[in-house]
């Protein structure tokens, strides 16, 4: 899937609650409308990105999943 | 658009074992991340984490714990040096797992803003000093907790 983005992120072998901390400091460093790519490789990750983005408001506009990695396309919201 | 009050989450950390360290700094980690507003409160033996180089010390006992991924019969789990062997054996499955260390996620939790309260009458009666625990950290009572609690925080309690 080709979703533009504007920063990318690899969280690649990282343990929970890491890559949505890390995911949070990157987007706290966007501009409103901009994207973030963020790849894991934890599992939890699927639950825990859509949990994140319901309670923070950003928009998960994608994610995709490609061998053992997790792929998310993140729109800051506000 | 007018800022909302966080959402709060305060955490009682009241032991001092390894397995029961991780669940408060994991919770007000995440919490952070999910902006919210978190707070540890420690008491007891949870005041243990909180000792300089002191979280990174923290055991598990195999005596007494029948849910050892490695089950100890009591009769060996007793003997010296256990507690260090199934600490070693557990510490290793976290870093297989790439879990962070519980001195890494302390110091992430005070560098993410988590308030870190220090139950100043347990470390009265324990005898433990201000000048043994680590930087940043907030001195107080049951009111300090409770004040926090009453802005409709979630609670949990380790």
């Amino acid at each position: 899937m080709s979703v533009p983005f504007d920063q990318e992120i690899d969280c690649s072998g990282l343990a929970c609650p890491m890559p949505i901390i890390r995911t949070k400091k990157a987007v706290d460093g966007l501009q409103v409308g901009q994207v973030l790519k963020m790849t894991a490789t934890d599992p939890g990750s699927v639950s825990d990105m859509n949990a994140w983005t319901a309670r923070t408001g950003h928009e998960l506009l994608a994610q995709e999943q490609e061998g053992g990695k997790y792929v998310f396309f993140i729109r800051k919201y506000r | 658009m007018t800022e909302e009050r966080k959402k709060r989450v305060a955490i009682i950390a009241s032991h001092g074992t390894l397995d029961m360290a991780y669940p408060p700094l994991l919770i007000a980690t995440g919490a952070v991340a999910m902006d919210m507003e978190a707070s540890i409160y420690f008491t007891f033996y949870g005041l243990q984490i909180l000792k300089k180089g002191g979280a990174d010390k923290l055991q598990v006992a195999p005596l007494a714990n029948p849910a050892m991924p490695m089950p100890v019969p009591n009769i060996v789990g007793m003997l010296p040096g256990m507690t260090a062997v199934a600490t070693g054996i557990m510490k290793n499955m976290f870093k297989s797992a790439n879990a962070a260390s519980l001195g890494e996620l302390l110091e992430l939790a005070r560098e993410l803003g988590v308030h870190l309260v220090a139950c100043q009458m347990t470390m009265d009666a324990l005898g433990i000093k201000r000048e043994e625990l680590i930087d940043g950290l907030e001195y107080g009572g049951v009111a300090t907790l409770l004040e926090f609690c009453s802005q409709d925080a979630i609670t949990f309690a380790f």
